[in-house]
């Protein structure tokens, strides 16, 4: 803070004339995205109302089943060592862990791109950079829940 | 050999209440820089007095061109909001013994709207946000002829929300606010909720739909900013929950 301090004023540039006058003032910076007489918009409808509730409930569900993950992969049977192929396979011939980590998939991969959503509508000072940034999410997300779901579909014990 | 009306004046400079602060005050003028600066100013001043008293010190006796908005210098019309030592305050109500005078106590616009010049913004986004939300009784029937009655529990239901001036301290200390202006901000939601809940008004499903907006509650982060802003001690994120709740339970 104390870098930027002066207490002199402030004049111009080096040589001590300044850029601006009375006739001639500096543009004002502007706020990120101000509001004007326009806005809104018609920019109502329920979807943000879902989104908010649905990074509620999907949040409470997850801590169930992270939590259940993470105890199972890393801290019974003798943690982490005991992964391998024999033990997912032998996990994923129930349907139940099935299941279990097909709603983890889906649910975490919803919550958190949801959630990076908000952060990029937060962020993302321009239009198109948040268009962008927005696409490279969804394009990511759709394919890492399509790749997950076939592959727990799919699955094969059996394959050399 | 001193006299004793210069001991009786020695003494009392000894026992003066004045110390000295130094007041960093963010200056911006457009007519001289498109950036603003820090200015140190020394005042001798008494610690129970104001951040107002201070910069008023300042502009009447050091320095004219500082410019501040300031009214009733009691709390009442919420024009001195500020960002006082990284927080949002009113200088009317900030004493200077409150907040370390030891060390330079800054002085800045609040954040997230248009500087105009020194500690003067651009309010006009922050009263857009406020008029959209109908910050007005709606309602039928014949009255004004006779009162609108109401019960004390009805009364008591959004007098939190009565309280507040439009002083913009919350809505200017909110990180989804300082990023995007399209956000309505806490104090237009404190003001939809003051006739939300109030049994006298018939506009409050219109409201709720207004606020259901993209740009509307769904954009709080209860990141509780704005209640510890508000001077007039408004629970903030308190009544946007309320509003949120209110959004659910009817559509649900
Ligand atoms: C374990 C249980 C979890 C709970 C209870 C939970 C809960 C939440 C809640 C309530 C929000 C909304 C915050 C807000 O609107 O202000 C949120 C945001 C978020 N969550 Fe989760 N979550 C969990 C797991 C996860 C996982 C596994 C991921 C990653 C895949 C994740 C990624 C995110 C992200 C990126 C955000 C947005 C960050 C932000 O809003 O600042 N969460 N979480
Ligand atoms: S709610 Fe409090 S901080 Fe916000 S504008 Fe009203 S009085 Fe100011
Ligand atoms: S001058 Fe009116 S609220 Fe401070």
């Amino acid at each position: 803070m104390s870098s930027d301090t002066s207490s002199a004023r402030a004049i111009g540039d080096v040589e001590g004339v300044s850029l601006y006058d009375v006739e001639n003032p500096a543009p004002y910076i502007e706020a990120p995205r101000k509001r004007t007489g326009k806005t809104p918009r018609s920019t109502r409808g329920n979807f943000e109302m879902a989104a908010w509730l649905f990074m509620r409930l999907s949040g409470i569900v997850l801590v169930v089943l992270v939590i259940g993950h993470l105890v199972i992969q890393l801290v019974l049977d003798g943690g982490v060592s005991k992964i391998g192929f024999a033990f997912v396979a032998g996990r994923w011939a129930s349907p139940f862990w099935q299941v279990w980590d097909l709603l983890m998939l889906w649910l975490a991969m919803l919550h958190g791109a949801n959630g990076l959503r908000t952060v990029i509508n937060d962020y993302a000072e321009r239009a198109n950079t948040r268009l962008w940034l927005k696409g490279l999410l969804y394009t990511a997300t759709v394919f890492t829940i399509l790749l997950g779901t076939l592959v727990i579909f799919t699955f094969d014990p059996n394959i050399r | 050999m001193a006299t004793p009306t210069l001991d009786k004046m020695e003494a009392a400079a000894a026992a003066s209440p004045f110390i000295t602060v130094t007041f960093r005050i963010r200056r911006f003028n457009p007519e001289i820089s498109d950036e603003s600066t820090w200015q140190d100013f020394q005042v001798e001043i008494d610690p129970k007095e104001r951040v107002l008293d201070g910069l008023h010190k300042i502009k009447w006796d050091l320095d004219g061109t500082l410019t501040f908005r300031r009214s009733c210098a009691h709390g009442i019309c919420g024009s001195d909001a500020m960002r006082i030592n990284g927080k949002n305050r009113l200088a009317c109500k900030t004493l200077i013994k409150d907040i370390n005078p030891e060390k330079p106590i800054t002085v800045e616009a609040i954040k997230g709207l248009t500087v105009m010049k020194d500690l003067v913004v651009d309010m006009e986004p922050f009263f857009q946000a406020y008029r959209d939300v109908m910050p007005f009784l709606v309602t039928k029937g014949n009255e004004p002829t006779r009162e609108r009655l109401q019960s004390a529990e009805d009364r008591e239901r959004f007098d939190d929300t009565t309280k507040c001036i439009l002083c913009a301290a919350c809505t200017s200390s909110c990180p989804v606010f300082w990023n995007d202006g399209q956000y309505f901000g806490p104090a237009a939601i404190v003001n939809a909720h003051r006739f939300i809940f109030d049994s006298r008004d018939e506009a409050g499903e219109q409201r709720l739909e207004i606020l259901n907006d993209k740009d509307g509650v769904w954009r709080c982060r209860t990141t509780f900013n704005c209640t510890d802003a508000c001077p007039r001690g408004i629970e903030v994120t308190k009544a946007i929950q309320e509003v949120k709740r209110a959004l659910i339970t009817r559509r649900f």
